[in-house]
């Protein structure tokens, strides 16, 4: 097997929650099925509008439909190996503990900061020590060296923490993907912690 | 007190904050925000009796909207 087949084939036996499916989840969902993750749990209650298109992962013949519904499709239209669960829901703090339980790393991926406080408060008080990826500062242009990534134990926290949305400052695909696809690449990190290649 | 605050070290003339004065004297300013002190969530309600003394690690996490 080549590498990348080994890391696809390795990652088979893990589950990743994505909570909320807008410009982080649907990209970051999309990462991690390219790169052969075995399944999503995808939640969000929300439909692909004309708007979500400067950013989101979904194209114009989705608007109006709901976006868990459209993301599977996607994810499965690129890697039909990957199992998606959708769950087509607001969030509260009980639906996170009972659809996300049973996953190896939770993606946070709300737009709202208190639906961000939320998880956070949830996962660190009721689910530990189950990691939590998080999204925070990503709007506008430019500026692309204050995003980073860093954690405080099981929380990950990728964005530049500064950048709050705004009708002056839009959330745009580029940089929403850079968070988007660090937060996917902070759940490789913590699920090919031990993964050793053969040859 | 000498702290870790999001992974820096701190001086700071009190020997003890409590969360509130600590989040008022380093200008964190954003209504939503998390803190952790040496790896335990404080919860908000917390906020004016938790203290953070000489030696502990802490994060302080604005939550900003967007994604």
């Amino acid at each position: 097997m080549t590498l990348p087949e080994q890391i696809s084939n390795y990652l088979k036996q893990f589950t990743v929650g994505i909570a909320g499916c807008g410009g982080l989840g649907s990209n970051c969902a999309v990462a991690l099925a390219r790169v052969g993750i075995g399944r999503l749990i995808i939640a969000d209650f929300d439909i692909v509008t004309e708007q979500n298109l400067n950013r989101q992962y979904y194209f114009h013949d989705q608007i109006g439909r709901l976006k868990v519904h459209a993301l599977r499709d996607n994810i499965q239209r690129i890697n039909p190996d990957v199992v998606v669960k959708a769950f087509d829901m607001k969030l509260c703090v009980s639906d996170v503990i009972e659809l996300f339980s049973g996953c190896n790393v939770i993606v946070e991926a709300f737009d709202k900061a208190e639906m961000k406080q939320m998880i956070i408060e949830t996962v660190l008080t009721k689910m530990q020590p189950k990691p939590l990826v998080v999204g925070v500062g990503m709007a506008g242009w430019g500026k692309s060296t204050i995003i980073g990534a860093r954690n405080s134990g099981n929380l990950f926290i990728c964005g530049d923490e500064v950048s709050e949305v705004s009708d002056e400052l839009p959330v745009l695909a580029p940089r929403v993907g850079m968070v988007a696809n660090m937060q996917a690449n902070e759940v490789l990190e913590i699920l090919l912690k031990d993964f050793r290649p053969s040859n | 007190m000498e702290i870790i605050l999001n992974n820096r070290n701190e001086s700071l003339e009190a020997d003890q904050l409590t969360i509130n004065e600590l989040l008022a004297v380093k200008n964190f300013t954003f209504k939503m925000l998390v803190v952790k002190v040496n790896g335990e969530l404080v919860r908000r309600r917390d906020f004016d009796s938790a203290t953070v003394k000489d030696g502990d690690d802490v994060m302080v996490l604005h939550l900003i909207t967007g994604g």
